[in-house]
């Protein structure tokens, strides 16, 4: 399976992303720069974390005009698995991928701690290797983390188990339904504010963020052994 | 030309938590009367004339940029300015 590692100007996660995927999964990687063309050739795409172009007028408002959108709304479009990571997870906020925003978090200071995740939902592309209700632990690092959306919308996300990690025992930012982490509707996009790229090691704190990555190797195996 | 002043303010319905705690230290600095605080953002443009309407032009780059309506309102002046 291929990846690519989207680089914005202002991410700082992206090399964390590569590590993991390299060198814990054992799969390929490569970077693409933000104004590509085409990600045609990858079978996954993974927009890591960071400041992209300075957070300037809102997080990921201005990454999500680059021109490397443009290919991952047609990834999307395709069912490639997308995962935003962070600031990923704000540009596709931002691009509409995902619903809602982020606000500031509400204690209103950048929090950069491991905090524990209990999985929602198990029967996704990105979550079939754990366990249901499964916790898991997996560090924070963000100031806009405040997950929100209207009534309407956390009615579908909650019918839909569209909430695939929340927050357990306590909420660091305030976000909404103690929401950590959704998926679109379709299954095929999953947005995350904690940073599963930088638990894929016990030497680092944790590995639980390796079974992320192993669940969307596992899906595509099984998508592309069926269509043999 | 036009000079186009646009504020954008979280909506009423979303909790502002920088607005919060600049209230909490105008009350600290003992301005009781303080009973609310929104933060939003100014942004001044200098548009140049052209066929499209102004109005509609300004509000097409708010709804598709300037604000994040899921979380923020906007509201804009225009006004026309002559330039040397």
């Amino acid at each position: 399976m291929k990846f690519a590692v989207i680089v914005f100007p202002g991410s700082n996660c992206d090399v964390d992303m590569y590590h993991a995927i390299k060198d814990e999964l054992g799969e390929e990687v490569e970077y693409v720069w933000h104004d590509a063309e085409s990600l045609d050739e990858f079978d996954g795409i993974l927009l890591p974390g960071g400041f992209s172009y300075g957070d300037y007028l809102r997080s990921g408002a201005i990454a999500r005009f680059s021109n490397v959108m443009k290919a991952i709304m047609k990834a999307a479009e395709e069912g490639k698995p997308i995962l935003g990571v962070c600031n990923g997870f704000q540009i596709l906020l931002e691009a509409g991928l995902l619903p809602g925003a982020m606000r500031r978090n509400n204690s209103l200071k950048f929090i950069c701690r491991p905090v524990e995740l209990r999985v929602e939902n198990n029967e996704t592309m990105f979550t079939s290797a754990y366990e249901m209700g499964e916790i898991i632990t997996i560090p924070i690092a963000h100031g806009e983390g405040n997950y929100y959306c209207e009534q309407e919308t956390l009615n579908k996300l909650i019918a839909n188990r569209q909430i695939v990690f929340r927050y357990h025992n306590e909420n660091p930012n305030g976000s909404l339904e103690d929401i950590a982490g959704i998926i679109n509707e379709k299954g095929n996009v999953l947005g995350m504010m904690p940073h599963p790229e930088r638990a894929v090691d016990e030497l680092l704190g944790s590995a639980d963020g390796l079974k992320l990555f192993q669940s969307i190797v596992k899906y595509w195996r099984e998508a592309h052994v069926v269509n043999a | 030309m036009y000079k186009v002043k646009v504020y954008v303010t979280l909506r009423e319905s979303v909790l502002d938590p920088q607005g919060t705690a600049v209230k909490g230290a105008l009350h600290s600095l003992s301005y009781n009367e303080v009973k609310d605080v929104r933060i939003g953002k100014f942004m001044e443009l200098m548009i140049e004339k052209s066929e499209r309407n102004i109005d509609e032009l300004v509000r097409e780059m708010c709804e598709k940029l300037l604000a994040n309506t899921v979380i923020e309102d906007y509201r804009y002046e225009i006004e026309e300015v002559v330039t040397q």
